[in-house]
């Protein structure tokens, strides 16, 4: 069975290292091949694994997916869907299709001095340090199939990389299309690196075309060094039959300061991963996202957070909005290492059933190894309060506005920590439309 | 600071007090575990075919098994080879008063502090206590009968009332369920099996005191419980075991079946072996236990106060399958010096309007691990389900480690699921409160997380409660300054 399901890969990864392994440097091939015989010997994983036990990732992933080695471009669908995923004129903009950088609909003028904002294959192509460093080292604490599998394919992605002191004026627009016919995979790799001192924020966003399906399989690794300070969005649009597999991986220093907003709307299967290693003193982090499955969708969202020093304060909540026949996961591990004294980390997980179809499963978890921590979580699932309902209808509101409203105000409490107003704009529109919320 | 790190170390040193031998003969196959052994077993308590049968399923089950590793616990791999599947005193004594027990038994009671006579007089409690294997002593019988309560060894319920025992055993738990349950399924030796009729309010508290004895021997017990319409019972099991290097094996299994309208109370006071302040020895406790509330508006509540073990794995749940049935878990779990738990519940909703309650309360000190692992699953059709879960954590001292695994996983928009959790340490300030006002540091602690477990305590038996204090206040002798 496991044979067979990496065999899906065999073919395209030669392909692929005939393609690249004679303009690409010795020390990424190295990586790459180290990766795929990683990836060979563990193969895809199954629900008897802890990690996966409530998403069968297995059929989706193990397609027959296709690398698309090179881009015939301009077509009309990149154009709509690039129109549709940009958020604001102002904001620097890298544009990647099917995961290879293109060029002409990307935009990134006037950056400040010491600030690099460019795609993976050119950092590659110059030789940066930053680009060999984190290829070469192991992602996050421990490697899984899918960050395998990227590391194997690893040509192209975003990489911003900001010097001490220098603050970002705008934020950095990452946008990820998917065009091809017929099943298409692409991995992209990004890299984040935020000097001391140092200011960023960034929106990735993942969009796709209707089709037979594809697969994104996303890694981003950040390193933020002392008192770096970094917005982090994600807006998950990919189509309804894709599947999107990412993870993040996320190294903080002293005083440093990260925050992440997640939102998942698209795809057939998608899951996020956030690995969040707190490697310093007086850092704060802050994990917020919005999931809202419909249809036959399954979003599985999960973060863990290493307490490694003493000091360090995170948050993070999770909300869920699911209708039909749905289904949400949510893995939140909270790890408090010996050293990780006057910890203070709380999370809370909230889900919203629409439907008795629905399933959400959910699972907080709270390793403490630290005797002096505050160290709280909360998880509620439930339908909508009926005294509100009946409040707003009382009011003379009808029953299906009052629910909107309602849902509305769950939702919102999430993008309410959004910052960026272009973000917040894009966000509160799709809840208004008919697209986000579900017509009740 | 520094005398009370002395402190700390002098209580985590603390010693086993219930640790000693009894020298009693024991009858013991030789060790190992085959299909021969099975049917050794089962010849030598003159089990009908259809229990052997049964045994032999679950022991071909069990071959095909692995064990389970997901558990947050470590411990050296049990040899299943080298262990006594079965032991009896050999002198099995025919009873008609106390004063026919073997002395050297009535003596072991006595330094657990449970002399029979006091207990049958003072307390009111019928025992039917476990020594090793075999149960020797049923008090009460005779009050009992005349409420037509059934309260008896297992091996006996086998003889004389087959016909419920084949209709309830095996239902709640099947012998498949898992690993260990499968593992007692072929194996058990005896336990307690307790019947009440219809309409019954059982007139006393029941319990068993178990007891691991004979060198190299698991105990397997199997415990059923039915209760039949509007019918109530209250069941205390409560344990002490004696010094043992070899670690011991005990896998149990617990069954309670709840009809119409009845409540089963199940209260667990478990203090064995921990093993010494360098972690050796130490019993590993290996539970399965089930309740199912199969009738309409019944209700299970499992209170459980776990001090011992070496390692302990247990998940007392409860399956509401009847419309309003009710589902309660109360658990204090403590673990010093090497001590590790996997504990916690599972509240499966099937019927309408089910409820259920998780409080859970976790201790650790020394180099402890405590983790609550807890499911809450709303099936479909579980209109109106509710839960609340609360998992509190206490640690003290800095190497000692808390965690919490809650699955919650919910099918029905009506379900309403809380959980909650908190980790906190016995604060600095709180201790110098209570010294302040001439307490020592020891009680103040003691105070401190008597306090963090009251709301377990609270649903304990009165007798229960006042041995499950003392009980904590041992444990966690010196843990603290």
């Amino acid at each position: 069975m496991i044979a067979t399901q990496s065999d899906a890969y065999q073919e395209s990864f030669a392909a692929f290292q005939a393609d690249q392994s004679a303009t690409s440097p010795a020390w990424l091939n190295e990586a790459r091949q180290t990766a795929w015989d990683r990836f060979l010997e563990r193969g895809l994983p199954t629900r008897r694994d802890e990690d996966w036990r409530f998403t069968p990732v297995a059929s989706l992933a193990g397609r027959n997916y296709r690398n698309v080695q090179s881009l015939s471009l301009a077509s009309d669908t990149v154009e709509t869907l690039l129109q549709r995923a940009k958020l604001d004129d102002d904001f620097h903009r890298l544009v990647f299709v099917n995961g290879h950088y293109v060029e002409g609909a990307s935009s990134h003028q006037d950056l400040p001095e010491g600030v690099v904002v460019e795609n993976l294959a050119s950092s590659i192509r110059e030789g940066r340090d930053l680009a060999e460093q984190l290829l070469t080292q192991p992602v996050g604490k421990e490697e899984s199939a899918f960050t395998d599998l990227n590391t194997a394919f690893a040509s192209d992605g975003a990489v911003i990389d900001v010097a001490d002191g220098v603050t970002l004026d705008r934020p950095v627009h990452l946008i990820f299309l998917s065009v091809e016919d017929g099943p298409t995979a692409c991995h992209p790799r990004n890299l984040i690196r935020l000097g001391n001192g140092s200011s960023a924020t960034v929106v990735e966003s993942y969009h796709g075309r209707d089709g037979d399906g594809y697969f994104t399989n996303a890694v981003t690794q950040i390193e933020l060094a002392e008192q770096a300070n970094l917005d982090h969005h994600k807006l998950q649009h990919e189509q309804r039959d894709s599947l999107h597999i990412a993870s993040s991986h996320i190294d903080q220093k002293e005083h440093s300061r990260f925050c992440s907003h997640y939102f998942s709307f698209g795809a057939e299967l998608a899951r996020n991963e956030l690995n969040c290693i707190l490697d310093g003193e007086e850092i704060v982090s802050t994990l917020n996202g919005l999931y809202m499955p419909t249809g036959e969708q399954l979003m599985d969202c999960r973060t863990r957070i290493d307490h490694a020093k003493p000091n360090c304060n995170t948050y993070e909540l999770y909300k869920g909005i699911l209708d039909d026949r749905a289904r949400g996961v949510f893995n939140g591990k909270i790890f408090v290492h010996q050293d990780a004294q006057k910890t203070d980390a709380k999370q809370s997980n909230q889900a919203l059933l629409l439907s008795d179809d629905a399933v959400v499963n959910t699972k907080p978890q709270l390793e403490i190894y630290a005797d002096d921590v505050k160290c709280t979580h909360g998880a509620t699932i439930g339908e909508l309060d009926e005294q509100a309902l009946y409040y707003l209808r009382s009011r003379g509101i009808p029953e299906s506005l009052a629910r909107k409203m309602l849902i509305f105000a769950f939702a919102n409490d999430v993008v309410q920590g959004v910052e960026v107003p272009a973000v917040v704009q894009h966000l509160e529109a799709i809840l208004l439309s008919s697209h986000g919320l579900p017509d009740v | 600071m520094s005398t009370e790190n002395a402190m700390l170390e002098e209580f985590s040193q603390r010693e086993y007090e219930h640790g000693f031998v009894t020298d009693i003969e024991a009858d013991s196959i030789p060790a190992g575990l085959s299909e021969e052994v099975v049917r050794l077993i089962s010849e030598k308590k003159g089990e009908p075919q259809w229990l052997l049968d049964w045994r032999l399923k679950a022991y071909r089950h069990w071959l095909t098994l692995e064990e389970p590793q997901w558990h947050n616990v470590n411990y050296s791999p049990i040899d299943y080879q080298a262990a006594v599947y079965y032991s009896a005193p050999k002198k099995k004594p025919q009873l008609a008063s106390l004063d026919e027990v073997d002395p050297v038994l009535l003596e072991t009671y006595e330094k657990l502090g449970i002399p029979l006579e006091e207990q049958k007089v003072l307390a009111n409690v019928a025992v039917d206590a476990v020594f090793d294997s075999v149960s020797i002593v049923t008090t009460f019988r005779e009050t009992l009968e005349k409420h037509g309560v059934i309260f008896c060894p297992f091996s006996e319920a086998v003889h004389d009332h087959p016909e419920l025992v084949k209709k309830y055993l095996g239902t709640v738990v099947p012998h498949s369920d898992n690993f260990f349950a499968s593992l007692n399924s072929a194996v058990f030796s005896d336990g307690s099996f307790c019947y009440i009729p219809k309409g019954v309010r059982c007139p006393m508290e029941l319990s068993t005191y178990f007891r691991i004895n004979a060198q190299n021997t698991g105990q397997f017990e199997r415990t059923l419980i039915v209760a039949e319409e509007g019918s109530y019972v209250s069941y205390l099991e409560g344990c002490t075991a004696p010094k043992r290097d070899e670690n011991q094996l005990h896998a149990a299994v617990v069954e309670l079946v709840a009809l119409d309208d009845a409540q089963i109370k199940y209260s667990t006071v478990q203090n064995w072996y921990p093993g010494d302040s360098e972690g050796k020895g130490g019993i590993y406790n290996f539970v399965t236990k089930r309740g199912a509330c199969r009738g309409e508006n019944s209700k299970i509540s499992w209170t459980q106060v776990e001090t011992g073990s070496a390692i302990t794995w247990k998940y007392p749940s409860v399956i509401l399958q009847g419309d309003n049935s009710v589902g309660e878990f109360y658990s204090v779990a403590v673990t010093a010096n090497h001590q590790q738990a996997d504990t916690g519940t599972k509240m499966i909703h099937i019927g309408k309007n089910t409820k259920s309650t998780i409080i859970s309360k976790g201790i650790s000190a020394g180099v402890g691990q405590n983790s609550y692992r807890g499911e809450v699953k709303v099936m479909k059709n579980a209109t109106n389900a509710r839960n609340f879960s609360q998992c509190d954590s206490m640690l003290i001292g800095d190497r000692c480690g808390a965690h919490t695994f809650p699955y919650i996983e919910v099918r029905n928009t009506t379900g309403k699921v809380e959980h909650e959790a908190s980790t906190s340490k016995v604060g600095e300030d709180q201790i110098y409160y209570l010294r302040q006002r001439g307490l020592s540091t020891e009680d103040a602690v003691n105070m401190i997380v008597n306090g963090f477990c009251k709301e377990v305590y609270d649903v304990l038996p009165m007798e229960f409660a006042v041995e499950a204090r003392k009980l904590l206040n041992v444990s966690l002798e010196g843990s603290v300054g």
